[in-house]
């Protein structure tokens, strides 16, 4: 066991020591300073001349906004008749079906919003062209999307009073050329020459030792799960995603997964404070999310290395803690970090299954995307918590009797308004899905959809509420994550959690950056003695408490009725 | 886009051609025939062979899936204690409390090809027997096949049972 914990830690600890460097490095990128990935320079620039657009243009947060809902609008147009038609397209040697255009629908919002929620399953219901051509490409622009979202945040407050934002497009490409294309190349090598597959082979039949003809999925998987973590999108290549052993080979690459996962959103919290030119803000943000992530993250780990009280009545030996749905080469501690991990940023990719875990654990996920900001995904897990810090900025201003400011900006109504709305969207998308949900499924079972609704649930009693609580909370998280039993693969929970998927992620993008543009366009008012200081601890503090207090008054009672109920049931 | 979706992937596909198996997967022979993925577990039911985990699937390599049965279900802790039924019944002289977990539960993926050390240990006796084989000999076959943790450092250490069992039909020649 102790080998279990010690490959935690040296996780995490391997994490922070490329994650420091690479902040680093992409405040220089941004901020257009000399890097040694500047042979890269042509590159873009042949995209740039084919595409006719001006890098230098600078862009207000309107515009920025504007280029990213039109480019976003287009994949989304563009995905959906290649998902409905791949049965007709080439590359698709095990001859796999088109999708319904409800399955379409939804499965191309999720992959533009950085979601990768899959009602399908990767083995039969998509084509290796898909897989390449909206899968893969989605994963690559949608995290693409998200940094450079973040980084024209950055740029509000690099500046003391400004407009002028940079140029939406020339961060877009970058983030793909100078970050993610080379990262994900590293990372699908080192799964290649561990055995995950490449080529494009069809599927392949073999007879078992005991006789047993057995067919074996595959196909060129491992470019797409080096991006899928990457870019914390999450979407598997095959049905259980990292838990399947061609995925996921060994130990090794389950740690390389892990640490591909983590990287980028903490190298965001670094590089936004070199670029705005103050690390003490940066560490104290990074400070508060990592001891929300480590309150997570023992509880969940504990829970899942004690067992199942109800296998432990059986009089089984649990030594090895709770194995249901986790695989034996990673064992309970690691897959613990792992279900932490893929929760509190939006990764949700999976190498253990969420609905299998203990009661308290999937408490601890579900609080974990709820919160979406102890380091949140690709970019937008700093806009996440940016709306906290304001939040925060004006509880304390109003505490303590002064203006609430901002680095220098003064902090108004308007943009209190946008951040309070953001707030209260979560809860209300979460909380309004789950209760549609509840109703058709207790007064509309029969209804004739694919999956009808009384036989969504794997499980029965609260565990089942769970189910449907984790899905809604997923979409809105753009996690992606799922507690799979649920039949989710029907037009009611397509179209509704396309709709949450859609709203939970551009509005948290636009209302941020419009606060952020907001700000960076007013007067810079000097720091004086009476300035609320927003990097020091007790601030640190501040905002760890208005994300606790937000999000429990919000939740708990959600909480309650779902994972903890099962949990008191489970004691007695 | 062409960047993303065509050169990106046919580089690695053309680096992952160099690595084991070929990019196809690992694949492992017997007698010049193949008999299974390295890396996918496969179903044994047979008393002559070690028994890999429960799988939701069935060991289906072309529809991985877990069990995704929640903890305190009650048809889930029937079927656990089913399984635990069944071990002990071809496992005579085991006892409950030796029973590791994994054993008794379906895997994440369906295919998972490892079990643990313990899970290895309690079928010992049983394949002796059925074998006619002396029980330090397969023991010593297990100790042979177990993977220690990574750099002996981190993480679990496991057993894959396809290894172990092609390891025990050399065994028997």
């Amino acid at each position: 066991m102790n080998t279990e914990l010690l490959g935690i830690i040296a996780t995490y600890a391997l994490t922070l020591v490329i994650a420091i460097p690479l902040g680093k490095y992409l405040a220089k990128v941004f901020a257009g300073e000399k890097v040694w990935t500047d042979f890269l320079k042509p590159l873009e620039s042949g995209i740039f001349k084919l595409s006719g657009i001006n890098p230098k243009e600078e862009m207000n947060w309107k515009q920025h906004m504007k280029a990213l809902l039109t480019i976003n609008l287009v994949w989304l147009v563009y995905g959906f008749f290649v998902l409905i038609y791949q049965d007709k397209l080439p590359l698709n040697p095990d001859g796999n079906p088109g999708m319904t255009p409800d399955l379409s629908f939804n499965t191309v919002i999720s992959f533009v919003v950085n979601c990768d929620l899959q009602h399908y399953s990767g083995e039969s219901g998509v084509t290796y062209l898909t897989q390449h051509v909206v899968m893969m490409f989605l994963m690559f622009v949608s995290c693409a999307t998200g940094i450079a979202s973040a980084v024209v945040f950055f740029k509000a407050f690099r500046d003391k009073t400004t407009v002028k934002l940079g140029n939406f497009w020339d961060f877009f490409v970058k983030s793909i050329t100078r970050l993610l294309l080379p990262l994900s190349l590293v990372v699908a090598l080192i799964l290649a020459f561990n055995g995950t597959p490449t080529s494009y082979e069809a599927k392949d039949q073999f007879i078992s030792v005991q006789g047993d003809t057995v067919n074996v999925s595959r196909g060129p998987a491992a470019g797409m799960i080096a991006i899928k973590h990457l870019g914390t999108n999450g979407g598997g290549w095959f049905g259980v995603n990292s838990a399947h052993p061609l995925e996921n080979p060994n130990y090794l690459t389950n740690s390389v997964e892990l640490i591909a996962q983590v990287i980028i959103p903490i190298a965001m919290v670094i590089a936004f404070g070199i670029f705005i030119r103050r690390r003490k803000l940066a560490w104290i943000i990074f400070g508060v999310m990592t001891i929300g992530m480590f309150l997570l993250l023992i509880p969940t780990v504990s829970s899942e290395l004690g067992g199942n009280p109800a296998l432990a009545k059986m009089g089984i030996s649990q030594t090895t803690g709770a194995m249901e749905g986790k695989e034996v080469r990673f064992g309970p501690a690691i897959s613990g970090y792992w279900s932490t991990v893929t929760t509190i940023i939006s990764t949700g990719s999976v190498n253990n299954m969420h609905d299998s875990t203990m009661p308290l654990t999937g408490t601890w996920q579900l609080l974990g995307m709820m919160i979406n900001s102890f380091y949140g995904g690709c970019g937008v897990g700093i806009l996440n918590y940016f709306i906290y810090l304001i939040i925060a900025v004006f509880i304390s201003g109003l505490m303590v009797g002064r203006t609430p400011e901002f680095l220098g900006h003064k902090v108004e109504a308007r943009e209190v308004k946008i951040a309070a709305l953001i707030t209260l969207l979560s809860p209300f998308l979460i909380l309004a899905g789950t209760a549609i949900a509840s109703y058709v499924f207790t007064s509309h079972g029969a209804a004739d959809w694919a999956v009808q609704p009384q036989n969504w649930l794997n499980n029965p009693g609260f565990h089942g509420f769970s189910e449907m609580l984790y899905e809604v909370t997923s979409s809105n998280a753009n996690n992606g994550s799922g507690f799979e039993g649920l039949g989710d693969n029907n037009i009611f929970w397509n179209v509704l959690t396309g709709f949450v998927l859609l709203i939970g992620r551009f509005l948290p993008i636009i209302g941020p950056v419009a606060i952020a543009g907001l700000l960076g366009a007013k007067k810079y008012i000097p720091e004086s003695a009476g300035t609320l200081k927003t990097d020091t601890l007790t601030f640190g503090l501040m905002t760890f408490a208005v994300i606790i207090v937000l999000n429990a008054l919000s939740y708990f009672p959600a909480l309650a009725l779902g994972p903890l109920a099962e949990y008191f049931t489970m004691l007695k | 886009m062409v960047l993303l979706c065509v050169i990106y992937p046919l580089i690695v596909a053309f680096a992952g051609g160099f690595s084991k198996g070929n990019g196809g997967g690992e694949k492992i022979t017997k007698n010049g025939k193949v008999v299974g993925y390295a890396l996918l577990g496969q179903s044994f039911t047979q008393a002559e062979y070690f028994w890999g985990r429960p799988s939701a699937v069935g060991y289906n390599a072309a529809g991985s899936a877990g069990s995704n049965k929640g903890p305190s279900n009650p048809d889930y802790l029937q079927q656990v204690s089913d399984r635990i039924d069944t071990l002990l019944k071809y496992n005579p002289s085991l006892k409950k409390a030796d029973i590791p977990a994994d054993m008794v539960t379906a895997s994440g993926s369906g295919l998972d090809p490892n079990i643990s050390e313990q899970g290895a240990i309690i079928q010992i006796k049983r394949i002796a027997a059925y074998r006619k084989l002396d029980e330090k000999t397969v023991a010593e076959l297990v100790v042979k096949n177990t993977q220690g943790p990574l750099f002996g450092l981190f993480g679990p250490s496991s057993v894959n049972v396809l290894k172990l069992n092609l390891a025990l039909d050399e065994l028997k020649k």
